[in-house]
């Protein structure tokens, strides 16, 4: 982690000083965004904010993400920033029990959040409060290779059938049809996500993740059938459990495998890979059961008030302003990814214009991700029993029997 | 004043200078380690409430098979690893030779251990690598079949195992190579003399007088099987499905990382383990106050 005072903020706050030393306020910021394109963001965004700001000097102290992880808990508690990045739905839940969050329901109302920021307000939502601002999601969903596709006279397929067809023939040419990673676990979550969604529908998915249904309900064990079924017609890549999620990229870029159920994170490396728009395309998981509604995956990333904070007034101000259509647009060219505001505008790439169009006809509902729907040890042990049930399928029993134990402990 | 510590001061002044390591060692060591124990009774996130829960965590522990996963992999780890000695034992016996430019053969040798073990970790991982590793490669072109050793739940742990045995074996050897230098040449001329050669040599004239390397071998073999934590987040990250892990690894899991936070539990293993160590500090400490006795 390093300091980072913006020598532009200790200008315009030693101008401000001299001033009106009064109003002189300083506003600690953590984040995890230390990429590339998530830093440039930041920094574009907190350089907007001070101009509109010149009474208020923001300190940004930076984090690798894995060590974000754990050193949020320990400043949270100990030496609060004014704000933090973090992540909605159920991934936030133990800050907001233990009363380190604070509600910014008073920003919403104020700002007519209720309305812009409407598609992610559920899941900003605990126990009936708001407990931060959505500034950027991203959709899932299966990038594949268009060429391999066009080659094999495959389209782009709607259903379950068409789906299954297009693997065989994948698979009679020598191509993988899946590739993946399992070694970091959550990727199979991915997969489960989609199949379970399509199988069961978004209220059966989020009533899972909540704890509120067994794990060996049958309309579980019918989501894994689905998922044999790929398993058996050999879908996914040999021995994926020895790879990460980038190492899985390769197979793709040397033509080896066609598709990749991912968030829209991986276009990035696919395209310096040396992938061109015309090989590599992006559709909608495919429809399992008519019956039930497309639902999507589409993780949110918030920014939060810590309770301990010092200066929540301009914290709020800066919420405010991350809220704003303008701004979550600027924000969002640069991260590639998709705005929460309504009212903002869409980068002209065509993964998010695909993603864009998708989410917003999404009418089944939004869900997070296993690791953030579902408490972190339920979503441990889950990604770990999918990981075996992908490679064994044949210990279906004793992985469900195993997840349905844990689900007994964690949801008290 | 002046008078007690006139009167008293041979007593006192060793009590003054180990004071900053005592306290050190109470601060680090002896309070943590009560503390522990009492954390493995609670149901604790590391920010809420803590909630007592008697001795919850370790009923659950027993019926929880990732733990004995994890229990049988640390006394794979144990018992495997001792091989470290004899490999690190015919090395510094193959390198104790003045040749020209020994030195350099030498430092080769020593080389693993120097790197870091996230480093050895890394080049395992590529050694192993089902389609392009160095392993498979050599595999398929024998006519086997390749072996995804890191993605394998039976080979894995002996895979993790053997990349740690490259550095521990060049631990070893450095400590059997100063070993040697301290075998007195005179007794292996006797020993000559009286027509002693090749094993029985090694067994009943140099091994004896290498009983002190032996001894610094095993502890820090032991040691080193012990904190295998860093193989094991690099090469597999416990996996796959958890069949990797190793008690150290499985409670950091539980505490601290990103699905964990239940420090009561992690509590927990880490007193199990603390007790399967007990039994090996035990047998040590037990060993040294006999030789210091000198019976």
């Amino acid at each position: 982690m390093f300091h980072r005072t913006k020598t532009l903020a200790a200008a315009f706050a030693a101008s401000t000083l001299l001033a009106s030393p009064l109003f002189a306020g300083e506003l600690v910021i953590n984040t995890d965004t230390s990429d590339p394109a998530p830093k440039a963001a930041f920094e574009a965004l907190i350089a907007g904010f001070e101009a509109e700001n010149p009474d208020v000097e923001v300190t940004w102290n930076l984090f690798d993400h894995e060590g974000y992880k754990t050193s949020i808990r320990n400043f949270l508690t100990a030496d609060a920033p004014d704000l933090a990045n973090w992540y909605a739905g159920n991934r936030m839940l133990p800050y907001v029990n233990a009363g380190l969050f604070e509600p910014v329901d008073d920003v919403w109302d104020e700002h007519n959040l209720h309305e812009t920021l409407a598609s992610s307000e559920g899941s900003m939502t605990i126990d009936g409060q708001i407990w931060g601002v959505p500034y950027t999601y991203y959709q899932w969903g299966v990038y594949y290779r268009k060429d391999i596709f066009e080659a094999n006279g495959i389209a782009v397929p709607k259903n379950w059938d068409d789906f299954k067809a297009a693997g065989a023939k994948l698979t009679a040419a020598g191509i993988t049809p899946i590739t993946i990673g399992t070694k970091y676990l959550w990727t199979a979550g991915g997969v489960f996500d989609y199949l379970n969604l399509r199988t069961n529908g978004y209220d059966f998915h989020m009533a899972l993740t909540k704890g509120e249904i067994p794990w060996t309900d049958d309309r579980v064990r019918a989501t894994m059938a689905n998922w044999k079924e790929l398993l058996d017609a050999g879908f996914f890549l040999d021995n994926h459990a020895a790879y990460s999620w980038q190492e899985a990229l390769a197979p793709m870029v040397q033509g080896e495998a066609a598709m990749y159920v991912m968030g829209n994170f991986a276009v990035a490396p696919l395209r310096e890979a040396g992938l061109t728009d015309d090989q590599l395309g992006f559709f909608q998981f495919p429809v399992i059961n008519p019956d039930v509604p497309l639902a999507e995956e589409a993780p949110t990333d918030t920014i939060h008030i810590p309770s301990n904070a010092k200066n929540k007034e301009d914290a709020k101000k800066f919420l405010a302003y991350l809220a704003r259509a303008d701004v979550q647009t600027e924000i969002n060219m640069t991260l590639g990814q998709l705005p929460i505001n309504k009212d903002s505008s869409v980068g002209d790439d065509k993964f998010l214009q695909a993603g864009y169009e998708m989410l917003s006809s999404t009418d089944g509902g939004i869900a997070q991700f296993f690791d953030r729907d579902a408490p972190a040890e339920m979503a441990k042990a889950g990604m770990e029993g999918f990981q075996e049930f992908m490679v064994k399928p044949e210990r279906l029993d004793k992985i469900l029997e195993r997840l349905e134990k844990v689900r007994n402990r964690v949801y008290k | 004043m002046s008078a007690y510590w006139k009167k008293n001061q041979q007593r006192l002044a060793p009590w003054l200078f180990l004071a900053p390591g005592i306290f050190m060692f109470l601060m680090y060591v002896i309070i943590p380690i009560f503390q522990s124990v009492n954390i493995s009774f609670y149901a604790w996130d590391g920010l809420g409430e803590r909630e007592w829960v008697g001795a919850g965590n370790y009923v659950e522990l027993m019926d929880d098979e990732a733990f004995y996963t994890s229990l049988k992999n640390n006394v794979l780890w144990l018992v495997l690893y001792m091989l470290a000695i004899p490999a690190g034992l015919f090395v510094a016996l193959f390198l104790n030779q003045t040749v020209r430019g020994i030195r350099i053969y030498k430092s080769l040798f020593f080389f693993p251990f120097v790197i870091s073990q996230v480093v050895v970790g890394l080049v395992f991982s590529w050694f192993y690598d089902p389609k392009y590793g160095l392993l498979n490669i050599f595999l398929t072109s024998l006519g086997f079949e390749a072996i995804p050793v890191l993605a394998d739940e039976t080979w894995v742990t002996y895979g993790i195992i053997a990349a740690g045995l490259w550095p521990q074996t060049a631990y070893c050897m450095i400590l059997y190579l100063t070993g040697l230098n301290a075998v007195d040449p005179e007794q292996i001329e006797a020993a000559r003399l009286d027509n002693a050669k090749g094993f029985k040599l090694l067994w009943y004239v140099v091994l004896p007088q290498l009983k002190p390397a032996t001894f610094i071998a095993v502890v820090v073999t032991v040691i080193g099987a012990l904190r295998s934590f860093d193989l094991i987040s690099i090469m597999t990250d416990g996996g796959p499905w958890g069949s990797s892990r190793v008690l150290a690894f499985y409670m950091y899991e539980q505490a601290f990382s990103e699905y964990g936070f239940r420090m009561g539990y992690g509590a927990a293993i880490a007193v199990v383990l603390f007790a399967i160590m007990m039994i090996y500090i035990s047998v040590f400490l037990y060993k040294m106050y006999r030789d210091e006795r000198g019976y």
